[in-house]
């Protein structure tokens, strides 16, 4: 490592997570760089989501530090971290099912108390056309793509610096997943939004990443560039058998 | 083939009298044993059948009457194919918009209208039964609903609150320490007087105080357990109501508590009092009409800040926390604090009722906040629709008034006898009227959620369109 490398946005270091005596995470190190896709991809129950709701403070880790911009977050209250500029758009997309599209994006925009919620939501609007036309309508009737577009959208309402996503394209139709795919590269190029996607489908993630971390049974066991690890044999097996080509 | 039938087909009259035929002959059959013999007691200790023809063909023509009704109902409808409900959800909110100004103007001027109507002595019967008991039921309804409905904590012990708005004010009026500072600092008659309008908002703020306090140990609990939590929470405060006879009394309660004055007149014959005052003939019923007022003001203050507090980021957290407490936290909303608050002003609105209660029975005792009471209450706002003012306001009406009028409904002794009392049988009628809510409207009479926020126009989205358990 070079001593002219910027201090990561995001550092994970040594990570140890459990539910109960059961451990989830065995030591887990992330660097995410400002301006980065970083994505990590691992089969179900490896740790993924634990990694991403740990860094979240919720469960906190048993050992190990998580940075965030120079500051340790490891023991931070979920809400606090929420107010440094991470934003999540959680697994199983979580919108507010009874509340209108608009006060889902409204509650994202919580933390600076719609200090921007106009200009944002413009914004939002643009990126995401669909939701426009489904301002007035309750998430909870929207398609799971809709939904799933609902979650990004409400996560990018707090201005984020980091944006955590939990697999977006979680129970998609193909082409809904490349558009949320579309979405999380443009927000990435034209905001410069430093973004760390967790995901099953290994091809479309890796093709994104400026970097990626492969995890299984809650240890990194490979980290690479996206495209290094798209060529990977191993990962080739593992993860991109069956083929998305 | 089903797709081309006609418009309308005609009804077989003749196939539905003969059904209606067969029906009574069936009720006719069982009912002729079970209600057209009775078995009674004469002097001599003999027992004798008393046949009561009247009230069988009573019931076997009411069965004739209903199954034609029903098989006509039936009939009429058969052909049409049934409207989308989403298409008339719109329309709850349309009388939520006009009826509402109605509705208060109407409360506004129905003492007057009962007083006109009634005369004095009726009149009060009236305004205090069903105008100041629903009330107080509508007010608490709303107040739990900050919980229950926006908050989505289930609470089963909102009586506490109830309780301890209704004994801050019992003892802090009735105390003899208070009333002598008082006497000695401003004046012998000034807390009589002054009592309620001072302790009011301490009964408010109190409760308030054990709302977080009840709140805190609850914080992580959900579902059935808050509930059971919440539920036991009621009782042990009612039960220390009950034990700790030095400072409440216990069984015995708090009596002679003093009733609310006109700000400062009091509501009495003598020469200062109100009638006095105001140069009209001394009744009781102004203290009437008076409490009709404030429990009035005070229920539209509930309202009017609940509604408002949906529309600010406070009301908006409540909502989402009811939805998604996991996701209400990665957005950066502390939920602690927010349940807490939500807890806390509940419980305020349920401590102003209590204090209320107390003025206007003057006397208090453990057995007004038994947990019939919370279940009542929250019946209320359940069968009213989580998180509807409208819904409870219309299930304050059915339950309590529904109730009262049950006291009302002396002709049903001519047909059942004497000893017939219409208001025994409330809890059977209450728990029939739930099971049919559950099975027509499980989300309540007002589904309906209206959005907090609008851009250009309202647009409500009926409840059928969210999936079972979210709404």
């Amino acid at each position: 490592m070079s001593m002219t490398e910027k201090a990561p946005l995001l550092a994970v270091r040594g990570v140890k997570t459990y539910y109960g005596n059961i451990i989830a995470l065995k030591g887990v190190d992330i660097d995410v760089h400002e301006g980065e896709i970083v994505t990590m991809i691992g089969a179900n129950g490896a740790g993924k989501s634990t990694l991403m709701m740990t860094i979240f403070g919720k469960p906190q880790a048993r050992e190990g530090t998580i940075t965030y911009d120079g500051r340790d977050i490891t023991r931070m209250p979920t809400h606090e971290i929420a107010h440094l500029g991470i934003a999540q758009s959680p697994e199983g997309r979580r919108v507010f099912p009874r509340m209108s599209v608009f006060e889902n994006l409204q509650m994202g925009a919580s933390v600076n108390n719609l200090a921007y919620f106009n200009e944002d939501l413009e914004k939002v609007c643009a990126i995401f056309p669909r939701l426009k036309e489904r301002l007035q309508q309750r998430a909870g009737t929207l398609s799971g793509g809709e939904q799933q577009m609902l979650a990004i959208a409400r996560a990018l309402m707090s201005r984020p610096r980091l944006l955590l996503l939990d697999e977006p394209s979680l129970g998609l139709a193909p082409i809904v997943v490349r558009q949320i795919f579309d979405v999380i590269r443009e927000v990435n190029r034209k905001e410069g939004m430093t973004v760390f996607l967790v995901e099953q489908n290994a091809y479309h993630a890796l093709k994104l990443a400026t970097r990626a971390y492969v995890m299984v049974n809650g240890l990194i066991t490979m980290s690479g560039s996206g495209k290094e690890l798209l060529a990977d044999p191993q990962v080739k097996a593992a993860y991109l058998e069956g083929g998305h080509h | 083939m089903m797709m081309e039938a006609p418009a309308r087909e005609p009804v077989n009259f003749v196939g539905l009298l003969k059904d209606a035929v067969f029906a009574a002959a069936i009720a006719f059959g069982l009912f002729s044993l079970m209600l057209g013999l009775k078995t009674d007691q004469t002097l001599n200790n003999q027992m004798v059948l008393v046949p009561r023809p009247g009230l069988l063909f009573t019931v076997v023509g009411l069965v004739f009457v209903g199954r034609f009704l029903i098989g006509y109902w039936q009939a009429i409808n058969a052909g049409k194919i049934k409207k989308r409900k989403a298409a008339a959800t719109p329309l709850a909110l349309k009388i939520e918009k006009y009826g509402t100004a109605a509705f208060v103007g109407f409360l506004f001027v129905y003492p007057m209208m009962v007083l006109g109507t009634a005369g004095p002595s009726g009149a009060i019967k009236w305004i205090d039964n069903f105008g100041i008991q629903i009330l107080i039921y509508i007010m608490l309804g709303w107040g739990l609903n900050i919980v229950v409905g926006l908050a989505g904590l289930l609470d089963l012990g909102y009586v506490a609150f109830y309780a301890v708005g209704a004994y801050s004010y019992a003892l802090l009026a009735t105390s003899e320490p208070v009333k002598e500072f008082m006497a000695g600092a401003i004046g012998p008659t000034f807390w009589p007087l002054w009592a309620f309008w001072i302790c009011l908002p301490v009964a408010g703020i109190l409760a308030a105080f054990w709302g977080v306090l009840l709140g805190f140990p609850v914080l992580r609990l959900r579902g059935d357990y808050l509930a059971i939590v919440t539920l036991a929470f009621g009782e042990i405060i009612r039960l220390v109501l009950i034990n700790w006879v030095e400072f409440s009394g216990g069984y015995a309660g708090i009596s002679s508590i003093p009733r609310p004055s006109f700000f400062g007149v009091p509501f009495n014959a003598t020469e200062s009092g109100f009638a006095a005052t105001f140069g009209l003939e001394f009744t009781p019923i102004y203290r009437t009409i008076f409490l009709f007022y404030v429990i009035l003001i005070l229920a539209l203050i509930t309202a009017v800040v609940s509604t408002r507090l949906r529309r600010l980021p406070v009301g908006r957290a409540w909502e989402a926390l009811r939805e998604d407490e996991i996701a209400c936290r990665s957005l950066g909303i502390n939920t602690v604090n927010t349940k807490l608050t939500a807890f806390a002003i509940g419980a305020m609105f349920g401590g102003f009722a209590g204090a209320f209660f107390a003025a206007r029975q003057g006397f208090i005792s453990p057995e007004s906040f038994v947990f019939l009471e919370s279940a009542q209450i929250l019946a209320i706002v359940v069968l009213g629709g989580m998180g509807s003012l409208l819904g409870v306001v219309i299930a304050s009406i059915l339950l309590v008034g529904g109730v009262e009028l049950l006291r009302e409904l002396d002709f049903l002794k001519a047909y059942f006898g004497d000893n017939f009392d219409p208001a025994q049988y409330r809890m059977l009628i209450f728990g029939a009227c739930m099971v049919l809510m559950m099975l027509w409207k499980p989300r309540g009479l007002i589904s309906v959620r209206e959005p907090s926020v609008f851009l250009k126009e309202k647009k409500a989205v009926s409840s059928d369109l969210v999936k079972e358990g979210h709404g």
